[in-house]
C-alpha cells in the first residue's frame, strides 16, 4: 500500500466481504435446509434461519433411512468409499511418484527422456478424454465395481512425478557428494535426505490429491453400479430424483454437507503447506 | 594417514572428437601427513583433481593411489577419505549431531562410539553448545565447522578441503585458516586444500600445486614457488602485487622475458627511465607505477616503496634499478625458467 | 536442467520406474491408443464386427447440426467461466492485497469452495434456483423474473456457469494473489511518485506484470470449463433442456454411454484431445516466453 487512501480501504473490506458472503451463501443456505423438515423448505420460501431437526436429518442421511425417491444409500457408508478411494489415489500417487521422479533425476539409463516424455505427456489429457476406451479396459480386467477400478485409472496422471522432478531438480548437488561420501546408496539417500527434503511438496501434492479424488464424479459414474461402492458425491446426485417436489432436500443438504466437510478440513488445516504448494506445481 | 600418488592423471569430457580434455597429465606425490594446497584461478582444473581423488569424478586415464593402494575404481566412501565442501553440504533437515553421525551410522558403528567420536570433534570445534541444532540456526563460519566435524569423526586417512573458505567474510576467513592450521597441528592428517586465493595457499601450505589451464606448473615449498617460480605464470600469480614482466628489459637477451618483484626495485639516480603514471598510497607502503617506454612499446612496471622515500610527482621520470640476485629470467615463448 | 551428480546402477532405475510405466501403459496409453483407433472404425450394432472407415466418423461429426450446436455451447460456456472467474477473482486479489488487517481471514473463507466437488457444487445451486423450491428462483420471481432452468435454455446455462464461476474463484483468487504480492513494491512506489494513482497504476503497471498469472489461468480455467465441469452439468441439467447445455465432454459420455455410438464417441475424443494438447502447448511456450523480463 503506498498512500493512504481510508476510502479505498473501506472499499476494499466492502468488497471482499461482500465477496466472502456470496462464496458463503450457498453454504448457509444448505446448513439451514440440513436442519428442518422436507416440508418446511418445499414450501418457497424456504426459512432462512436454523430449524430444530439437525439430528434427524443427519442420522437419515447417515444410515440411509430418509422417505423420498432417490437413492437410499447410507451416507456413512458411501463416505466410507469416498475416504478410502481418495487416500488410496493420494497415497498411491504420492509413493509412485517420488521414486519414478527419484529414477529420472538422479540416474542415467537408456530411454530415460523418452519415458519422461512419456510420463510428461499424461498430464495432458484428463481421465475425461479417454472414458471410454479406459472403462473397457477396467471391465476387461475385472475391476468394475472395485477400488482398484475407482482409483488406479486416476493415478495414472503424471502431476505428481512433474512436481517432485521440479523440486528435486532444486536439491543441491553437495548434498548428494556428502552422502556418497558418507557411504549412502541411493535407497538410502532417497530415504534419509530426499524424501524428508520433499515434506512440504508431499504435504501440498496430499491436499491436492485428496480433493482431486475425493471429488471424481465421471469417472466413480462410470464404473461403479454397485450402491456399496458409490462416493458420497454420486450418492448426492443419486438422491435428486425426477422433480424438486418429491427429493427430500433436507436430507440431501444433510448429504452435501457431510460431503464438503473431509475435503474443506483437509484444506483448512494444510493451508499453509497447500497454498504454496498449489502455486509452485502449476509454475 | 597416508602418502597420495597422482600418476599421469587426465580428465577428458566427452568422446571422440568433440571430447574436451580439462586436465593434461598430472603427476604429484604427497607425503603422509602432509599438507599441500591446490592453487590456481578459476577453471584451471583444480576442484576438478580434488574431485578425482575423491571419487566423485571420473578418472579419464592415469592412477590416483592412497595409502598404497589404487582406488581409481572405488566408490568414495571405500577410500577411507573425508570431504569438506564448499556450501558445506551439511542436511538442512538433521541436527548438527546428526550431521556428524551419519556416515558412522551407515558404517554400522556401534551407538557408543559414535557418541564418542562426534563428543569429542565437537570438543576440538568447540560445538559442543550447537549438537542438538539444525543447521539453518548455525552462522557460515559454524556450519563449517560441523562440516569439519563431520570429516573429523571419520578417522579418514586423508582429508580433503573444497574451497571451505570462499564463502565466508574477510575476517571469518583468517579465523578459520588458523583453526584449520590447528587443525592439522594437533591431528596430522594428510590433507589435500584446494583455493583460488594465493594468500591462503601461502599461508597454509606445506607444499602447493599451483596450476594453470589442467596444467600443474609448478609444486614445491612456499617459499620455493615464491622465490624460484617455475614459468611466468607462477611468478604473476604468487605474490601480491605481481612480478613485474618486461618483454624488452635492457640489456636482455632477445626471446627472454625479466622478472623482478615490485619489492625488489629501488629507485636511484641512474638505470631505467620511468615515466611515473600512478602512485598508490597504502599506509605502511607505497606502490609507483611507472611506464616503462622502448622500441617495442610501453610497459607499465610497478614499484614497492617504504614510506621514508619522498613521493614522485605524476609525470616524473623517475629511475629504477633491480637487484641483481634477485632478477629472474624465463623463455618468452615456453614461459619456462631459464 | 539436469544433474551433474548421478547414482550409478544398472538395474535399480528400472524398478523405480516400472510401477509408474506400469500404470500409465494400461490406463492411458492403451485406452488413449483405442480411442484413436475406434475413432477410425465403426462397429455394428451387435458390436460383432468392425470395419475400417477412415475419417468418416470424423466427417459425420463434422455435419451433424448437435455435434456443432455442442461446439458453440461448450465455447459460449468456457469463455464466460474462464472470463467472469477470472475477472471476480482478480478484483477480489487486487483488494485482498491492498488490505493489511484481517487478509488471512478472508483468504481462509475465500479459498474453502476449492474443496467443494463440482458435483457437489452443482447440486447446491441447483437448490438455490430450482423453480419451485428453491429460495432464490422465489426472490427472482417476487422481481418479475420468472425463473424456470427446466425449460429456458439460456436459464440453464446461467445457473451452470454460476455455479462453476463459484467454485473456480478460490482456485483463481489464490493464484492472483500470490502473482500479485511477486510483484515488486518498489515498481508501485516508483509509479506512484511519478503520480499516478491507483486506477491507472494497476493498469499500467499491475495487470500488465500480472499477464503470465493470467495467461496461465486462462488456459487453466478454459480446461476446467471443458472437463471438470462434468459433475456440474450431470447434477444440474444433464445436458438439458433438450441439448442446450450439452458441453462438448458430456456428449461424449452421453453418446458413448447412453447412446452407445462407439465409434462417434472415440471421434469425439479424439478431438478434445487435440484441443487440449493445442491448449497445453500454447500454454507452455508463451508462459515461458512472457515469464522473462
Amino acid at each position: 500500500m503506498v498512500e493512504r487512501r481510508p476510502l479505498l480501504d473501506v472499499l476494499s473490506h466492502a468488497v471482499l466481504i461482500l465477496g466472502v458472503l456470496v462464496v458463503a451463501f450457498p453454504l448457509y443456505l444448505t446448513f439451514v435446509a440440513s436442519t428442518h423438515t422436507a416440508d418446511a423448505i418445499v414450501q418457497a420460501p424456504m426459512p432462512l434461519l436454523p430449524g430444530t431437526h439437525l439430528t434427524e436429518n443427519y442420522s437419515a442421511a447417515w444410515y440411509g433411512t430418509g422417505g423420498g425417491n432417490g437413492s437410499k444409500a447410507p451416507v456413512g457408508q458411501m463416505m466410507l468409499v469416498s475416504l478410502i478411494s481418495a487416500l488410496i489415489i493420494t497415497l498411491g500417487k504420492i509413493a509412485i511418484s517420488l521414486l519414478s521422479a527419484f529414477a529420472i533425476v538422479y540416474f542415467r539409463f537408456p530411454f530415460r527422456m523418452f519415458f519422461f516424455w512419456a510420463i510428461f505427456i499424461t498430464l495432458m489429457l484428463p481421465v475425461e478424454v479417454r472414458i471410454l476406451p479406459t472403462y473397457k479396459v477396467v471391465s476387461d480386467l475385472g475391476m468394475l465395481n472395485s477400488y482398484a477400478g475407482l482409483t488406479v485409472p486416476l493415478i495414472a496422471s503424471a502431476t505428481a512425478t512433474f512436481l517432485f522432478r521440479q523440486f528435486f531438480l532444486t536439491v543441491p548437488e553437495e548434498l548428494v557428494e556428502a552422502a556418497r561420501m558418507d557411504g549412502a546408496g541411493p535407497m538410502r539417500f532417497f530415504k534419509d535426505v530426499l524424501v524428508p527434503l520433499s515434506k512440504t511438496s508431499i504435504a501440498a501434492l496430499f491436499v491436492i490429491q485428496f480433493i482431486y479424488g475425493w471429488n471424481q464424479y465421471l469417472w466413480p459414474l462410470l464404473v461403479t453400479t454397485n450402491e456399496n461402492m458409490y462416493p458420497v458425491v454420486i450418492g448426492i446426485k443419486r438422491m435428486i430424483s425426477g422433480g424438486d417436489a418429491q427429493t427430500e432436500w433436507n436430507v440431501v443438504m444433510a448429504t452435501a454437507l457431510l460431503a464438503m466437510i473431509p475435503p474443506a478440513l483437509v484444506v483448512m488445516l494444510m493451508q499453509k503447506w497447500f497454498v504454496k504448494g498449489l502455486v509452485d506445481t502449476e509454475k | 594417514m597416508a602418502a597420495i600418488q597422482i600418476r599421469n592423471v587426465v580428465k577428458r569430457y566427452g568422446t571422440g572428437k568433440t571430447a574436451n580434455q580439462v586436465i593434461h597429465g598430472v603427476d604429484a606425490d604427497i607425503g603422509d601427513g602432509e599438507f599441500v594446497v591446490i592453487v590456481g584461478p578459476s577453471g584451471c582444473g583444480k576442484s576438478t583433481l580434488l574431485r578425482m581423488v575423491a571419487g566423485l569424478e571420473e578418472i579419464s586415464s592415469g592412477d590416483i593411489s592412497i595409502g598404497g593402494r589404487i582406488v581409481n575404481d572405488l566408490e568414495p566412501s571405500e577410500r577411507d577419505i573425508a570431504m569438506v565442501f564448499q556450501n558445506y553440504a551439511l542436511y538442512p533437515h538433521m541436527s548438527v549431531f546428526d550431521n556428524m553421525a551419519y556416515g558412522l551410522k551407515i558404517a554400522k558403528v556401534p551407538l557408543a562410539d559414535i557418541k564418542t567420536r562426534v563428543d569429542k570433534a565437537a570438543r576440538i570445534l568447540e560445538l559442543g553448545p550447537f549438537l542438538a541444532r539444525k543447521p539453518r540456526e548455525l552462522s557460515g563460519g559454524q556450519r563449517q565447522r560441523v562440516a569439519m566435524g563431520r570429516a573429523i569423526v571419520r578417522q579418514p586417512q586423508v582429508f580433503l578441503f573444497d574451497e571451505p573458505l570462499s564463502n565466508l567474510d574477510a575476517k571469518l576467513r583468517a579465523q578459520t585458516r588458523l583453526e584449520i592450521q590447528k587443525l592439522h597441528r594437533e591431528l596430522g592428517i594428510t590433507s589435500l586444500f584446494v583455493t583460488h586465493d594465493q594468500v591462503e595457499a601461502m599461508t597454509l601450505a606445506q607444499r602447493m600445486i599451483v596450476m594453470n589451464a589442467g596444467v600443474m606448473e609448478q609444486f614445491g615449498t612456499p617459499e620455493e614457488v615464491y622465490t624460484r617460480p617455475a614459468t611466468t605464470f607462477v611468478a604473476s600469480f604468487i605474490g601480491s602485487p605481481p612480478m613485474n614482466l618486461l618483454r624488452n628489459a635492457p640489456d636482455a637477451k632477445a626471446g627472454t622475458i625479466v622478472g623482478v618483484r615490485p619489492e625488489h626495485l629501488d629507485i636511484t639516480d641512474s638505470g631505467w627511465g620511468l615515466r611515473v603514471e600512478a602512485v598508490e598510497m597504502l599506509g605502511a607502503e607505497r606502490l609507483v607505477h611507472g611506464l616503462w617506454s622502448h622500441g617495442a612499446g610501453d610497459e607499465l612496471v610497478t614499484i614497492r616503496t617504504e614510506e621514508s622515500h619522498a613521493v614522485p610527482a605524476l609525470g616524473a621520470t623517475i629511475f629504477v634499478r633491480p637487484r641483481p640476485d634477485r632478477m629472474h629470467l624465463f623463455d618468452a615463448a615456453s614461459g619456462k625458467r631459464l | 536442467m539436469e544433474k551433474r551428480v548421478v547414482f550409478r546402477s544398472a538395474w535399480l532405475p528400472w524398478v523405480l520406474i516400472a510401477p509408474q510405466v506400469a500404470v500409465i501403459g494400461v490406463f492411458f496409453f492403451w485406452p488413449a491408443g483405442q480411442a484413436l483407433l475406434q475413432s477410425v472404425q465403426q462397429s455394428d450394432a451387435f458390436g460383432t464386427s468392425v470395419e475400417w472407415v477412415g475419417l468418416e466418423n470424423f466427417r459425420n461429426l463434422w455435419n451433424d447440426a448437435t455435434y456443432l450446436a455442442s461446439f458453440y455451447t461448450t465455447a459460449l460456456f468456457s469463455t464466460l467461466v474462464a472470463v467472469l472467474g477470472i475477472g471476480l477473482s482478480l478484483i477480489l486479489a487486487v483488494f485482498a492485497d491492498r488490505i493489511v488487517k484481517g487478509a488471512m481471514v478472508y483468504k481462509t473463507l475465500l479459498i474453502w469452495p476449492y474443496a467443494v466437488a463440482p458435483a457437489v457444487a452443482g447440486v447446491l445451486w441447483l437448490f438455490m434456483f430450482a423453480p419451485s423450491v428453491g429460495v432464490v428462483s422465489f426472490w427472482l420471481r417476487a422481481l418479475g423474473v420468472d425463473w424456470n432452468h427446466l425449460l429456458n435454455g439460456r436459464h440453464a446455462m446461467t445457473l451452470v456457469i454460476m455455479a462453476a464461476v463459484w467454485k473456480q474463484i478460490s482456485y483463481n483468487f489464490l493464484f492472483f494473489l500470490a502473482g500479485l504480492q511477486s510483484i515488486p513494491k518498489s515498481l508501485i512506489e516508483a509509479a506512484a511518485i511519478d503520480g499516478a494513482r491507483p486506477w491507472r497504476r494497476f493498469w499500467t503497471i499491475v495487470f500488465p506484470l500480472l499477464s503470465p498469472t493470467t495467461f496461465f489461468l486462462l488456459v487453466i480455467n478454459i480446461v476446467y470449463a471443458f472437463f471438470d465441469t462434468f459433475g456440474i452439468i450431470d447434477a444440474v441439467t444433464q445436458g438439458g433442456p433438450g441439448k442446450e447445455t450439452a458441453i462438448l465432454v458430456y456428449k461424449v459420455y452421453y453418446d458413448g454411454f447412453k447412446a452407445m455410438d462407439l465409434g462417434g464417441s472415440a471421434a469425439q475424443s479424439v478431438v478434445l484431445m487435440v484441443i487440449v494438447v493445442v491448449l497445453t502447448v500454447v500454454q507452455f511456450r508463451f508462459v515461458e516466453k512472457k515469464v522473462n523480463y
